[in-house]
């Protein structure tokens, strides 16, 4: 990554975007202290995910097309290990809500490794939000899903954003879900932020029709575009 | 509450698998057995002095098992997470890399109980062993061989955050390299003199002559015991040290993210 610096505010949705190799997993492995930085800070809630975990770790979570939940265990048993983890007091309470929002209630007994793609992305966003965080971190959520499921997960998830003003910071590729799902959008490129502002902002600024083709600019055509300011 | 958490969590694979479950006792049985006969067998043909051989070996075949229990408990329950793909989820959850560790050690204390007991039994039953006869020296020499489980298991655990799916076989592979060294089955004096320095550096040496010296009824040797208690404070602390630094490792070269996802 070279001096890529971004904010995320309360309430918004931030679209993270750049072919593969752009950075997009970097920086969000930095945000979530799985990767230290070789330079530069990473503050999340003003205190460091890698010095100062138990103050962040407790308020954020993270949803990603390439982490699993234990295949060996029940949905329910599932759920109550993550509630415990994160210091939950009324579990049955909770999960009881989270299962029912997400149409999971009839599969609590059911071995997770046996739930469908779109099963299991709706456990992973139960699992996310176990701990009501204050931001939710979503690499690539509905890459597995059909054109349905996807949209039925993008609804519930804005249901919940605009309820609890959540923070959520979004990679994908499907340029369409971003234009419609993203309040604001980073474009990474080779590990530089290249753009950054509303869809619509970024769309008028580099002269594009949708952000697929400005996507694909930037990943074949070796165009550079300025650094949004 | 965390570290109940990750135990329930280990505890929940063998609520419905019958597979799971089986394997905890099915090696240290089918070892027990296959040892145990094949010393009737031996006792039988040679008699004399050989008869003691059957305690001895049945003793250091149940204690060398607690051993490897704790080690393979945290290396396993690690695997586990890297298998299913959740290891990106436990890392960022609020939990302190020394309370899954605990939890482990807890996993792994509750699986060599279960074993053990089993074992003992077992044992009883087919060869009148009876595991009571090394009295209330039985709990520090088993506590001490768990610890150094324990210890070996965190420094396999370091090995695998490093080296990840490539080094899935010192899971297996490293117990049985301690394991002669160790002199499980046999004195220290029968090694080679360049086996016997390594032996001497390893406090299951000591934990396994004295647990040879219980069931000969001799006095129990008290200067053994800084020995071992010493060695495994040595080795718990170097395991920790190795596991603390693969894992900050990991993380520095972005592997710790990756290991979670592959």
């Amino acid at each position: 990554m070279d001096r890529v610096s971004f904010v995320v505010n309360r309430g918004e949705i931030v679209g993270l975007l750049g072919p593969n190799g752009a950075g997009k997993t970097t920086t969000l492995h930095a945000i979530l202290g799985l990767l230290a930085p070789t330079s530069g800070t990473v503050h999340v809630f003003g205190s460091s995910p890698l010095t100062q975990r138990l103050k962040v770790l407790p308020r954020l979570n993270f949803v990603s097309a390439d982490v699993d939940l234990p295949s060996n265990l029940v949905v329910a048993e599932c759920l109550h290990v993550f509630a415990k983890l994160y210091g939950m007091r009324n579990v049955r309470a909770r999960i009881d809500e989270l299962v029912e929002r997400f149409e999971l209630a009839g599969l609590r007994k059911h071995l997770v490794g046996t739930l469908s793609s779109g099963e299991q992305t709706r456990l992973k966003l139960c699992k996310a939000l176990l701990n009501a965080p204050d931001l939710l971190i979503l690499d690539e959520p509905t890459l597995s899903l059909d054109p349905y499921m996807a949209q039925k997960v993008r609804t519930l998830l804005k249901a919940i954003q605009l309820e609890r003003q959540l923070a959520i910071l979004h990679t994908s590729h499907n340029m369409q879900e971003v234009e419609v799902f993203c309040d604001r959008i980073l474009f990474l490129h080779q590990g530089k932020l290249l753009a950054e502002g509303s869809p619509r902002e970024v769309l008028e600024r580099f002269k594009g029709q949708t952000l697929d083709e400005l996507f694909i600019r930037v990943a074949t055509s070796g165009e550079l575009f300025e650094v949004a300011k | 509450m965390r570290i109940g958490a990750m135990f329930q969590r280990y505890l929940f694979l063998h609520r419905r698998s019958l597979i799971r479950a089986f394997d905890i006792c099915f090696w240290p049985v089918m070892d027990l057995l296959v040892w145990g006969f094949v010393t009737l067998y031996i006792q039988e043909a040679a008699g004399g002095p050989i008869a003691q051989f059957i305690v001895f070996l049945i003793g250091a075949m149940i204690s060398w098992d607690i051993h490897y229990r704790g080690q393979q408990a945290v290396t396993i329950s690690l695997m586990e997470e890297i298998w299913t793909r959740n290891l990106t989820n436990i890392l960022i959850a609020p939990l302190r890399l020394w309370e899954w560790i605990a939890a482990t050690f807890c996993y792994g204390a509750l699986k060599v109980a279960i074993v053990t007991v089993i074992l003992s039994l077992l044992a009883y039953a087919l060869y009148t062993f009876d595991l009571l006869r090394l009295g209330w020296m039985f709990i520090p020499l088993a506590g001490n061989l768990l610890v150094f489980g324990w210890a070996i298991g965190l420094l396999t655990a370091g090995l695998l955050l490093r080296f990840g799916y490539a080094a899935e076989a010192l899971i297996w592979g490293i117990p049985f390299l301690i394991q002669p060294f160790s002199c499980v089955f046999y004195p220290v004096s029968v090694l080679p003199s360049w086996a016997q320095l390594i032996a001497q550096c390893l406090p299951s040496t000591y934990v396994f002559e004295g647990l040879r010296a219980v069931l000969r009824e001799e006095p129990v040797v008290w200067t053994l015991w800084p020995t071992i208690l010493g060695l495994n404070l040595f080795y718990f602390a170097l395991g920790s040290a190795v596991f603390v630094w693969m894992f900050r490792r990991a993380r520095a070269t972005g592997r710790l993210g990756r290991l979670g996802q592959d």
